[in-house]
Protein backbone atom coordinates (compact mmCIF):
# COMPACT_ATOMS: atom_id res chain seq x y z
CA UNK A 1 0.00 0.00 0.00
CA UNK A 2 3.19 2.56 0.93
CA UNK A 3 4.53 1.99 -2.26
CA UNK A 4 1.11 3.02 -4.31
CA UNK A 5 0.50 5.93 -2.29
CA UNK A 6 3.24 8.05 -4.32
CA UNK A 7 1.83 7.50 -7.69
CA UNK A 8 -1.51 9.34 -6.90
CA UNK A 9 -0.01 12.50 -7.48
CA UNK A 10 1.47 11.11 -10.47
CA UNK A 11 -0.90 10.10 -12.14
CA UNK A 12 -3.23 13.25 -11.08
CA UNK A 13 0.01 15.60 -12.28
CA UNK A 14 -0.36 13.42 -15.41
CA UNK A 15 -4.09 13.27 -16.13
CA UNK A 16 -4.15 17.59 -15.38
CA UNK A 17 -0.64 17.69 -18.11
CA UNK A 18 -2.62 15.26 -20.83
CA UNK A 19 -6.10 17.65 -20.32
CA UNK A 20 -3.51 21.14 -20.60
CA UNK A 21 -2.24 19.56 -23.81
CA UNK A 22 -5.58 18.76 -25.23
CA UNK A 23 -6.74 22.57 -24.64
CA UNK A 24 -3.57 23.65 -26.04
CA UNK A 25 -4.04 21.22 -29.06
CA UNK A 26 -7.60 22.92 -29.42
CA UNK A 27 -7.28 26.36 -29.13
CA UNK A 28 -5.17 26.60 -32.53
CA UNK A 29 -8.08 24.34 -34.39
CA UNK A 30 -10.77 26.21 -33.55
CA UNK A 31 -8.81 29.74 -35.03
CA UNK A 32 -7.68 27.34 -38.17
CA UNK A 33 -10.83 26.64 -39.18
CA UNK A 34 -12.16 30.33 -38.69
CA UNK A 35 -10.05 31.14 -41.15
CA UNK A 36 -9.75 28.63 -43.52
CA UNK A 37 -13.88 28.53 -43.59
CA UNK A 38 -13.31 32.77 -44.79
CA UNK A 39 -10.70 31.43 -47.70
CA UNK A 40 -12.72 28.47 -48.54
CA UNK A 41 -14.20 28.54 -52.33
CA UNK A 42 -17.17 27.27 -52.93
CA UNK A 43 -17.94 23.93 -55.20
CA UNK A 44 -21.26 23.06 -56.73
CA UNK A 45 -22.88 20.04 -54.40
CA UNK A 46 -21.69 16.15 -55.47
CA UNK A 47 -18.62 16.98 -56.89
CA UNK A 48 -15.41 15.54 -55.97
CA UNK A 49 -14.09 19.06 -54.80
CA UNK A 50 -17.12 19.74 -52.82
CA UNK A 51 -16.85 16.20 -51.43
CA UNK A 52 -13.17 16.45 -50.32
CA UNK A 53 -13.51 19.79 -48.89
CA UNK A 54 -16.27 18.49 -46.83
CA UNK A 55 -14.22 15.82 -45.49
CA UNK A 56 -11.49 18.23 -45.02
CA UNK A 57 -8.56 16.04 -46.71
CA UNK A 58 -7.10 14.41 -49.61
CA UNK A 59 -5.78 11.32 -49.49
CA UNK A 60 -2.80 11.72 -52.36
CA UNK A 61 -0.83 8.57 -53.19
CA UNK A 62 2.76 9.16 -53.89
CA UNK A 63 6.41 7.76 -54.18
CA UNK A 64 8.46 7.92 -50.98
CA UNK A 65 11.52 6.45 -52.32
CA UNK A 66 12.99 9.16 -55.44
CA UNK A 67 15.20 11.93 -54.08
CA UNK A 68 13.72 15.15 -55.13
CA UNK A 69 10.45 13.71 -56.73
CA UNK A 70 8.50 12.13 -53.70
CA UNK A 71 10.93 11.23 -50.68
CA UNK A 72 9.70 10.03 -47.24
CA UNK A 73 11.66 11.95 -44.71
CA UNK A 74 12.95 9.70 -42.01
CA UNK A 75 13.48 11.75 -39.03
CA UNK A 76 10.27 14.44 -39.52
CA UNK A 77 7.84 11.69 -41.53
CA UNK A 78 7.41 14.52 -43.93
CA UNK A 79 6.83 13.69 -47.78
CA UNK A 80 9.46 16.06 -49.84
CA UNK A 81 9.82 16.82 -53.42
CA UNK A 82 8.32 17.73 -56.74
CA UNK A 83 5.07 15.29 -56.45
CA UNK A 84 4.18 16.56 -53.33
CA UNK A 85 4.15 20.19 -53.96
CA UNK A 86 2.11 19.75 -56.75
CA UNK A 87 -0.25 17.85 -54.82
CA UNK A 88 -0.03 21.03 -52.29
CA UNK A 89 -0.89 23.31 -55.41
CA UNK A 90 -3.88 20.80 -55.75
CA UNK A 91 -4.85 21.35 -52.05
CA UNK A 92 -4.42 24.65 -51.45
CA UNK A 93 -7.35 25.21 -54.81
CA UNK A 94 -9.71 22.76 -53.00
CA UNK A 95 -9.35 23.80 -49.42
CA UNK A 96 -7.94 27.51 -50.10
CA UNK A 97 -5.07 29.36 -48.50
CA UNK A 98 -1.67 29.01 -50.09
CA UNK A 99 0.19 26.03 -51.16
CA UNK A 100 2.85 26.37 -48.30
CA UNK A 101 0.10 25.86 -45.57
CA UNK A 102 -2.08 22.97 -47.34
CA UNK A 103 0.49 20.64 -46.04
CA UNK A 104 -1.82 19.07 -43.26
CA UNK A 105 -4.60 18.93 -45.36
CA UNK A 106 -3.29 16.10 -47.41
CA UNK A 107 -2.34 12.81 -46.17
CA UNK A 108 0.37 10.72 -48.34
CA UNK A 109 0.22 7.50 -49.06
CA UNK A 110 3.02 5.46 -50.77
CA UNK A 111 2.06 3.76 -54.20
CA UNK A 112 4.42 1.98 -56.36
CA UNK A 113 4.32 1.65 -60.09
CA UNK A 114 2.94 -1.54 -60.36
CA UNK A 115 -0.41 -0.19 -57.56
CA UNK A 116 -1.22 2.78 -58.91
CA UNK A 117 -4.21 2.40 -61.05
CA UNK A 118 -5.53 -0.17 -58.44
CA UNK A 119 -5.52 2.47 -55.61
CA UNK A 120 -7.02 4.63 -57.98
CA UNK A 121 -10.05 2.12 -58.62
CA UNK A 122 -10.44 1.35 -55.70
CA UNK A 123 -10.74 4.70 -53.59
CA UNK A 124 -7.49 3.97 -51.48
CA UNK A 125 -6.56 7.43 -52.51
CA UNK A 126 -8.18 10.47 -54.31
CA UNK A 127 -5.42 11.26 -56.97
CA UNK A 128 -1.89 10.05 -57.57
CA UNK A 129 1.09 12.32 -57.96
CA UNK A 130 3.80 9.93 -58.61
CA UNK A 131 5.93 10.16 -61.63
CA UNK A 132 3.25 8.65 -63.16
CA UNK A 133 3.89 8.31 -66.92
CA UNK A 134 0.35 9.40 -69.02
CA UNK A 135 -0.05 6.02 -71.17
CA UNK A 136 -2.97 4.42 -73.17
CA UNK A 137 -2.81 1.39 -71.74
CA UNK A 138 -2.95 3.42 -68.25
CA UNK A 139 -5.64 5.66 -69.43
CA UNK A 140 -7.87 2.59 -70.08
CA UNK A 141 -8.48 2.42 -66.30
CA UNK A 142 -7.90 5.90 -65.02
CA UNK A 143 -7.73 9.40 -66.18
CA UNK A 144 -5.27 11.56 -66.08
CA UNK A 145 -4.83 15.76 -65.17
CA UNK A 146 -2.01 17.36 -66.51
CA UNK A 147 1.09 16.48 -68.03
CA UNK A 148 2.33 18.84 -65.34
CA UNK A 149 6.15 17.49 -65.84
CA UNK A 150 7.77 15.75 -68.99
CA UNK A 151 10.30 13.62 -67.74
CA UNK A 152 13.08 12.21 -70.24
CA UNK A 153 15.54 9.26 -69.86
CA UNK A 154 18.92 11.06 -69.61
CA UNK A 155 22.18 10.06 -68.17
CA UNK A 156 23.55 10.97 -64.54
CA UNK A 157 27.98 10.92 -64.84
CA UNK A 158 30.65 12.27 -62.43
CA UNK A 159 30.96 15.84 -62.25
CA UNK A 160 34.42 15.56 -63.95
CA UNK A 161 33.33 12.97 -66.76
CA UNK A 162 33.59 15.04 -69.93
CA UNK A 163 33.64 11.40 -72.25
CA UNK A 164 29.85 11.32 -71.83
CA UNK A 165 27.42 13.41 -73.20
CA UNK A 166 25.42 11.74 -75.66
CA UNK A 167 23.68 8.27 -74.95
CA UNK A 168 26.03 7.48 -78.24
CA UNK A 169 28.69 8.12 -76.21
CA UNK A 170 27.75 5.20 -73.48
CA UNK A 171 29.00 2.39 -76.44
CA UNK A 172 31.98 0.59 -74.63
CA UNK A 173 31.16 2.28 -71.57
CA UNK A 174 29.13 0.47 -68.25
CA UNK A 175 25.73 1.91 -67.59
CA UNK A 176 24.09 0.75 -64.44
CA UNK A 177 20.36 1.38 -63.77
CA UNK A 178 16.89 -0.62 -62.00
CA UNK A 179 16.72 -4.24 -62.88
CA UNK A 180 13.92 -5.26 -65.29
CA UNK A 181 13.12 -1.54 -65.69
CA UNK A 182 12.19 0.66 -68.90
CA UNK A 183 15.04 2.29 -69.10
CA UNK A 184 17.39 -0.46 -68.87
CA UNK A 185 15.75 -2.08 -71.72
CA UNK A 186 16.00 0.57 -73.95
CA UNK A 187 19.86 0.48 -73.49
CA UNK A 188 20.09 -2.73 -73.96
CA UNK A 189 18.83 -2.13 -77.14
CA UNK A 190 19.66 1.50 -78.13
CA UNK A 191 23.11 0.26 -77.46
CA UNK A 192 23.59 -2.96 -77.38
CA UNK A 193 27.90 -2.25 -76.92
CA UNK A 194 27.36 -0.76 -73.48
CA UNK A 195 28.06 -2.79 -70.54
CA UNK A 196 24.38 -2.81 -68.79
CA UNK A 197 24.58 -3.33 -64.47
CA UNK A 198 21.70 -3.99 -63.22
CA UNK A 199 20.38 -2.75 -58.89
CA UNK A 200 16.89 -3.19 -57.35
CA UNK A 201 17.21 0.77 -56.68
CA UNK A 202 18.87 3.96 -58.14
CA UNK A 203 20.19 4.50 -55.18
CA UNK A 204 22.62 1.78 -55.57
CA UNK A 205 23.31 2.36 -59.17
CA UNK A 206 24.31 5.94 -57.70
CA UNK A 207 27.14 4.04 -54.80
CA UNK A 208 28.00 2.46 -58.17
CA UNK A 209 28.56 5.58 -59.64
CA UNK A 210 30.58 7.43 -56.84
CA UNK A 211 32.50 3.81 -56.11
CA UNK A 212 33.65 4.59 -59.50
CA UNK A 213 32.43 1.19 -60.66
CA UNK A 214 30.48 2.44 -63.11
CA UNK A 215 30.44 5.02 -65.75
CA UNK A 216 26.87 6.25 -66.03
CA UNK A 217 23.41 5.58 -64.50
CA UNK A 218 20.23 5.96 -66.60
CA UNK A 219 16.71 6.80 -65.98
CA UNK A 220 14.15 10.01 -66.28
CA UNK A 221 15.92 12.97 -65.99
CA UNK A 222 13.44 14.00 -62.75
CA UNK A 223 15.11 11.45 -60.93
CA UNK A 224 18.66 11.84 -61.90
CA UNK A 225 18.24 15.60 -61.04
CA UNK A 226 16.94 14.67 -57.88
CA UNK A 227 20.53 12.35 -56.81
CA UNK A 228 22.25 15.24 -58.65
CA UNK A 229 20.51 17.85 -56.24
CA UNK A 230 21.69 15.80 -53.38
CA UNK A 231 25.05 15.79 -54.25
CA UNK A 232 25.55 18.51 -56.63
CA UNK A 233 29.46 19.09 -56.60
CA UNK A 234 30.24 14.86 -57.32
CA UNK A 235 27.23 14.07 -59.95
CA UNK A 236 25.56 15.90 -62.84
CA UNK A 237 22.96 15.13 -65.30
CA UNK A 238 24.31 15.47 -68.85
CA UNK A 239 20.81 16.57 -70.74
CA UNK A 240 20.88 14.34 -73.39
CA UNK A 241 17.15 13.50 -73.37
CA UNK A 242 16.10 10.35 -75.47
CA UNK A 243 12.59 9.29 -74.56
CA UNK A 244 9.43 11.26 -73.24
CA UNK A 245 7.50 10.79 -70.30
CA UNK A 246 4.97 13.18 -69.68
CA UNK A 247 3.75 12.74 -65.99
CA UNK A 248 0.30 13.38 -64.90
CA UNK A 249 -1.81 13.34 -61.83
CA UNK A 250 -4.22 10.03 -62.02
CA UNK A 251 -7.48 10.28 -60.93
CA UNK A 252 -10.67 8.24 -61.41
CA UNK A 253 -11.98 7.69 -65.29
CA UNK A 254 -14.76 9.45 -65.86
CA UNK A 255 -14.68 12.11 -63.28
CA UNK A 256 -14.26 15.26 -65.67
CA UNK A 257 -15.48 17.84 -63.31
CA UNK A 258 -12.95 16.75 -61.60
CA UNK A 259 -10.29 16.55 -64.33
CA UNK A 260 -10.99 19.99 -65.19
CA UNK A 261 -10.12 21.25 -62.18
CA UNK A 262 -7.10 19.98 -61.60
CA UNK A 263 -6.15 21.22 -65.51
CA UNK A 264 -7.05 24.52 -64.51
CA UNK A 265 -5.14 25.04 -61.17
CA UNK A 266 -2.25 23.08 -63.01
CA UNK A 267 -2.70 26.25 -65.70
CA UNK A 268 -2.54 29.00 -63.00
CA UNK A 269 -0.05 27.25 -61.29
CA UNK A 270 2.39 28.04 -64.55
CA UNK A 271 1.28 31.49 -65.00
CA UNK A 272 1.53 32.67 -61.16
CA UNK A 273 4.82 31.46 -60.43
CA UNK A 274 3.32 28.59 -58.04
CA UNK A 275 4.95 25.80 -60.46
CA UNK A 276 8.58 27.23 -60.94
CA UNK A 277 8.53 27.89 -57.17
CA UNK A 278 7.48 24.06 -56.61
CA UNK A 279 10.61 23.11 -59.16
CA UNK A 280 13.09 25.50 -57.68
CA UNK A 281 12.41 24.28 -53.99
CA UNK A 282 12.84 20.82 -55.02
CA UNK A 283 14.15 19.43 -58.41
CA UNK A 284 16.16 22.62 -58.96
CA UNK A 285 18.37 22.34 -56.02
CA UNK A 286 20.35 20.28 -58.82
CA UNK A 287 21.69 23.44 -60.24
CA UNK A 288 19.42 22.76 -63.21
CA UNK A 289 16.86 25.76 -64.50
CA UNK A 290 13.34 25.55 -64.07
CA UNK A 291 11.65 24.05 -67.59
CA UNK A 292 9.05 25.97 -69.46
CA UNK A 293 6.01 23.70 -68.16
CA UNK A 294 4.48 21.42 -70.11
CA UNK A 295 0.74 22.54 -71.56
CA UNK A 296 -1.89 20.17 -70.19
CA UNK A 297 -3.75 17.46 -72.68
CA UNK A 298 -7.60 18.32 -71.97
CA UNK A 299 -8.36 14.28 -74.52
CA UNK A 300 -11.46 13.46 -74.90
CA UNK A 301 -12.28 10.77 -71.50
CA UNK A 302 -13.28 7.00 -72.21
CA UNK A 303 -16.23 8.24 -70.05
CA UNK A 304 -16.59 6.29 -66.27
CA UNK A 305 -15.53 2.65 -66.02
CA UNK A 306 -18.32 0.33 -66.73
CA UNK A 307 -17.11 -2.75 -66.37
CA UNK A 308 -17.26 -5.19 -63.33
CA UNK A 309 -14.67 -3.08 -61.66
CA UNK A 310 -16.72 0.15 -62.28
CA UNK A 311 -19.59 -1.78 -60.18
CA UNK A 312 -17.05 -1.56 -57.51
CA UNK A 313 -16.52 1.91 -58.47
CA UNK A 314 -20.09 2.83 -57.69
CA UNK A 315 -20.35 1.53 -54.92
CA UNK A 316 -17.20 3.27 -53.19
CA UNK A 317 -18.59 6.65 -54.76
CA UNK A 318 -21.83 6.07 -53.29
CA UNK A 319 -19.90 5.45 -49.24
CA UNK A 320 -17.83 8.67 -50.07
CA UNK A 321 -20.89 10.54 -50.76
CA UNK A 322 -22.84 9.41 -47.92
CA UNK A 323 -19.54 10.76 -45.63
CA UNK A 324 -19.57 13.68 -47.23
CA UNK A 325 -23.45 14.45 -46.21
CA UNK A 326 -22.22 13.07 -42.75
CA UNK A 327 -19.73 15.68 -42.69
CA UNK A 328 -21.48 18.34 -43.88
CA UNK A 329 -24.41 18.09 -41.22
CA UNK A 330 -22.25 18.28 -38.30
CA UNK A 331 -20.38 21.18 -40.12
CA UNK A 332 -23.63 22.96 -40.47
CA UNK A 333 -24.64 22.07 -36.67
CA UNK A 334 -21.45 23.33 -35.33
CA UNK B 1 6.96 -23.39 -73.91
CA UNK B 2 8.01 -21.59 -77.18
CA UNK B 3 9.32 -18.92 -75.35
CA UNK B 4 11.96 -21.29 -73.53
CA UNK B 5 12.69 -23.05 -76.93
CA UNK B 6 13.51 -19.84 -78.71
CA UNK B 7 15.72 -18.21 -75.44
CA UNK B 8 17.62 -21.70 -75.21
CA UNK B 9 20.86 -19.74 -76.05
CA UNK B 10 20.51 -17.41 -72.81
CA UNK B 11 19.43 -20.43 -70.70
CA UNK B 12 22.23 -22.45 -71.79
CA UNK B 13 24.66 -19.57 -71.22
CA UNK B 14 22.40 -18.75 -67.25
CA UNK B 15 23.29 -22.42 -67.13
CA UNK B 16 27.45 -22.02 -67.66
CA UNK B 17 27.63 -18.68 -65.52
CA UNK B 18 25.87 -20.63 -62.54
CA UNK B 19 28.22 -23.85 -62.88
CA UNK B 20 31.13 -21.89 -63.25
CA UNK B 21 30.17 -19.83 -60.20
CA UNK B 22 29.32 -22.51 -58.24
CA UNK B 23 32.37 -24.87 -58.89
CA UNK B 24 34.85 -22.16 -58.81
CA UNK B 25 33.34 -21.09 -55.37
CA UNK B 26 33.05 -24.67 -54.01
CA UNK B 27 36.45 -25.64 -55.03
CA UNK B 28 37.76 -22.79 -52.49
CA UNK B 29 35.19 -23.08 -49.99
CA UNK B 30 36.40 -26.65 -49.74
CA UNK B 31 39.89 -25.81 -48.92
CA UNK B 32 39.55 -22.42 -47.08
CA UNK B 33 36.74 -24.95 -44.97
CA UNK B 34 38.94 -28.01 -44.34
CA UNK B 35 41.76 -26.19 -43.09
CA UNK B 36 39.01 -23.82 -40.80
CA UNK B 37 38.30 -27.29 -39.27
CA UNK B 38 41.75 -28.07 -38.71
CA UNK B 39 41.78 -24.68 -36.73
CA UNK B 40 38.59 -25.48 -34.66
CA UNK B 41 40.34 -28.86 -33.69
CA UNK B 42 43.82 -27.58 -33.18
CA UNK B 43 45.11 -27.95 -29.89
CA UNK B 44 46.26 -24.08 -30.14
CA UNK B 45 43.86 -21.89 -28.36
CA UNK B 46 44.08 -18.34 -30.25
CA UNK B 47 43.24 -20.91 -33.56
CA UNK B 48 40.56 -22.38 -32.12
CA UNK B 49 39.26 -18.89 -31.18
CA UNK B 50 39.74 -17.53 -34.91
CA UNK B 51 38.01 -20.48 -36.21
CA UNK B 52 34.93 -20.45 -33.90
CA UNK B 53 34.68 -16.64 -34.44
CA UNK B 54 34.97 -16.91 -38.03
CA UNK B 55 32.75 -19.46 -38.56
CA UNK B 56 29.67 -18.11 -36.20
CA UNK B 57 29.74 -14.77 -37.86
CA UNK B 58 29.85 -15.79 -41.13
CA UNK B 59 27.34 -18.55 -40.84
CA UNK B 60 24.91 -16.43 -39.34
CA UNK B 61 24.65 -13.37 -41.57
CA UNK B 62 21.82 -13.69 -44.11
CA UNK B 63 23.96 -14.22 -47.61
CA UNK B 64 22.11 -11.16 -49.40
CA UNK B 65 23.58 -8.99 -46.43
CA UNK B 66 27.23 -10.44 -46.88
CA UNK B 67 26.94 -9.41 -50.74
CA UNK B 68 25.76 -6.10 -49.90
CA UNK B 69 28.37 -5.44 -47.25
CA UNK B 70 31.62 -6.67 -49.53
CA UNK B 71 30.36 -5.36 -52.64
CA UNK B 72 29.43 -1.76 -51.59
CA UNK B 73 31.12 -1.31 -48.52
CA UNK B 74 35.38 -2.45 -49.37
CA UNK B 75 35.26 -0.09 -52.20
CA UNK B 76 34.63 2.54 -49.66
CA UNK B 77 38.31 1.69 -47.63
CA UNK B 78 39.70 1.33 -51.91
CA UNK B 79 39.51 -2.36 -52.38
CA UNK B 80 37.75 -2.69 -55.94
CA UNK B 81 37.33 -5.89 -57.68
CA UNK B 82 35.38 -7.30 -60.38
CA UNK B 83 31.69 -8.23 -59.57
CA UNK B 84 32.54 -11.54 -60.48
CA UNK B 85 35.31 -11.72 -58.19
CA UNK B 86 33.22 -10.54 -55.15
CA UNK B 87 30.69 -13.00 -55.79
CA UNK B 88 33.06 -15.93 -55.64
CA UNK B 89 34.48 -14.41 -52.42
CA UNK B 90 31.46 -13.62 -50.50
CA UNK B 91 30.11 -17.52 -51.68
CA UNK B 92 33.18 -18.72 -50.70
CA UNK B 93 33.30 -17.19 -47.22
CA UNK B 94 29.74 -18.40 -46.44
CA UNK B 95 29.78 -21.79 -48.02
CA UNK B 96 33.33 -22.70 -46.10
CA UNK B 97 31.72 -22.25 -42.69
CA UNK B 98 29.10 -24.92 -43.69
CA UNK B 99 31.94 -27.35 -44.97
CA UNK B 100 34.18 -26.45 -42.32
CA UNK B 101 31.63 -27.49 -39.59
CA UNK B 102 30.72 -30.77 -41.31
CA UNK B 103 34.55 -31.44 -41.79
CA UNK B 104 34.54 -31.29 -38.15
CA UNK B 105 31.74 -33.33 -37.56
CA UNK B 106 33.44 -36.16 -40.04
CA UNK B 107 36.80 -35.73 -37.71
CA UNK B 108 35.15 -36.09 -34.28
CA UNK B 109 33.64 -39.29 -35.70
CA UNK B 110 37.28 -40.41 -36.21
CA UNK B 111 38.05 -42.88 -32.54
CA UNK B 112 40.34 -41.19 -31.18
CA UNK B 113 42.84 -44.30 -31.10
CA UNK B 114 43.98 -43.31 -34.97
CA UNK B 115 44.64 -39.93 -33.69
CA UNK B 116 46.71 -41.37 -30.61
CA UNK B 117 48.58 -43.81 -32.79
CA UNK B 118 49.09 -41.72 -35.08
CA UNK B 119 51.22 -39.61 -32.38
CA UNK B 120 52.69 -42.79 -31.03
CA UNK B 121 54.21 -43.07 -34.75
CA UNK B 122 55.90 -39.30 -34.25
CA UNK B 123 53.34 -37.35 -36.86
CA UNK B 124 53.27 -34.08 -35.63
CA UNK B 125 49.69 -32.66 -35.96
CA UNK B 126 48.79 -31.33 -39.36
CA UNK B 127 50.10 -34.38 -40.65
CA UNK B 128 48.61 -36.54 -38.11
CA UNK B 129 44.94 -34.43 -39.10
CA UNK B 130 46.64 -34.27 -43.23
CA UNK B 131 47.19 -37.84 -43.48
CA UNK B 132 45.19 -40.09 -41.10
CA UNK B 133 42.11 -38.46 -39.24
CA UNK B 134 41.07 -36.28 -42.50
CA UNK B 135 41.26 -38.88 -45.07
CA UNK B 136 38.80 -40.92 -43.19
CA UNK B 137 36.50 -37.82 -42.00
CA UNK B 138 35.95 -36.46 -45.15
CA UNK B 139 35.00 -40.21 -46.58
CA UNK B 140 31.67 -39.89 -43.69
CA UNK B 141 30.89 -36.87 -44.83
CA UNK B 142 30.52 -37.11 -48.24
CA UNK B 143 26.51 -36.36 -48.44
CA UNK B 144 26.31 -33.64 -46.09
CA UNK B 145 29.22 -31.84 -48.18
CA UNK B 146 26.81 -33.05 -51.48
CA UNK B 147 23.98 -31.10 -49.59
CA UNK B 148 26.23 -28.01 -49.28
CA UNK B 149 27.06 -27.91 -52.76
CA UNK B 150 23.35 -28.21 -54.14
CA UNK B 151 22.57 -25.43 -51.44
CA UNK B 152 25.72 -23.39 -53.08
CA UNK B 153 24.04 -23.87 -56.86
CA UNK B 154 21.01 -22.48 -55.87
CA UNK B 155 22.68 -19.99 -53.54
CA UNK B 156 24.83 -18.04 -55.90
CA UNK B 157 21.41 -16.84 -57.86
CA UNK B 158 21.53 -13.70 -55.09
CA UNK B 159 24.34 -13.21 -56.68
CA UNK B 160 21.58 -11.42 -59.01
CA UNK B 161 21.51 -8.51 -56.62
CA UNK B 162 25.33 -7.00 -57.21
CA UNK B 163 24.45 -7.77 -61.38
CA UNK B 164 26.59 -10.70 -61.33
CA UNK B 165 25.15 -13.06 -64.34
CA UNK B 166 23.79 -16.22 -63.83
CA UNK B 167 20.61 -18.54 -64.32
CA UNK B 168 18.25 -16.49 -62.48
CA UNK B 169 19.83 -13.30 -63.55
CA UNK B 170 19.29 -14.69 -67.50
CA UNK B 171 15.61 -15.39 -66.87
CA UNK B 172 14.47 -11.78 -65.45
CA UNK B 173 15.86 -10.60 -68.79
CA UNK B 174 14.12 -12.87 -70.76
CA UNK B 175 11.06 -12.47 -68.41
CA UNK B 176 11.17 -8.51 -68.96
CA UNK B 177 12.04 -8.86 -72.31
CA UNK B 178 9.09 -11.05 -73.60
CA UNK B 179 7.03 -9.86 -70.96
CA UNK B 180 6.33 -13.89 -70.26
CA UNK B 181 6.45 -14.60 -66.70
CA UNK B 182 5.72 -18.05 -65.77
CA UNK B 183 6.78 -20.30 -68.54
CA UNK B 184 9.96 -17.98 -68.84
CA UNK B 185 10.06 -19.32 -64.32
CA UNK B 186 9.06 -22.36 -64.85
CA UNK B 187 12.19 -22.97 -67.53
CA UNK B 188 14.37 -21.65 -64.88
CA UNK B 189 13.00 -24.52 -62.58
CA UNK B 190 14.03 -26.88 -64.82
CA UNK B 191 17.14 -25.54 -65.58
CA UNK B 192 18.46 -25.51 -61.60
CA UNK B 193 16.96 -28.98 -61.69
CA UNK B 194 18.83 -30.40 -64.34
CA UNK B 195 22.25 -29.08 -62.21
CA UNK B 196 20.70 -30.37 -58.95
CA UNK B 197 19.74 -33.43 -59.65
CA UNK B 198 22.81 -35.07 -61.71
CA UNK B 199 24.68 -33.27 -58.63
CA UNK B 200 23.11 -35.49 -56.16
CA UNK B 201 23.53 -38.58 -58.39
CA UNK B 202 27.26 -37.97 -58.83
CA UNK B 203 27.45 -37.28 -54.73
CA UNK B 204 25.59 -40.66 -54.14
CA UNK B 205 28.06 -42.56 -57.06
CA UNK B 206 31.20 -40.48 -54.91
CA UNK B 207 29.87 -41.56 -51.85
CA UNK B 208 29.74 -45.99 -53.36
CA UNK B 209 33.33 -45.32 -54.47
CA UNK B 210 35.07 -43.93 -51.62
CA UNK B 211 33.47 -45.97 -49.13
CA UNK B 212 35.51 -47.73 -46.60
CA UNK B 213 35.22 -51.35 -47.14
CA UNK B 214 35.16 -52.65 -43.25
Amino acid sequence: MKKQRWLIPIVLLTVALMGAACGSDDEPTVGGSTDSTTAKPAFAAGTTMAALQAKGKIVVGTKFDQPGLGQKNPLTGDVEGFDPEIAKIIAAGIFGGSPADAGDKIEFKETTSPNRELFIENGTVDIVAATYTINDARKQRIDFAGPYYVAHQDIMVKADDTSINSVADLAGKRVCSVRNSTPAGRIRTMVPDATLQEFDTYTLCKEELLNGRTDAVTTDDAILLGFASENPTALKVVGNQFSTEPYGIGLKRGDEAFRTFINDLLEQSYSNGQWKAAFDETLGKSGNEAPTPPPVDRYTSAGPATTVAGGATTTTVAATTTTATEETTTTTSA
Amino acid sequence: MSVVLDNLDLYLLGMRDTVVLTVVSFALAFLVGVVVAGFRVSPVPPLRAVGAFYVNTARNTPLILLLFLFYFGFPKVGLNFAPFTWAVMVLTIYTATFVAETVRAGINSVSQGQGEAARALGLSFPQMLGLVVLPQAIRTVIQPLGSIFIALIRNSALVTVISVSNLSKTADQIATDTAIFVPVYLGVAVAYLLLTLPSGLAVGYLERRLAIKR
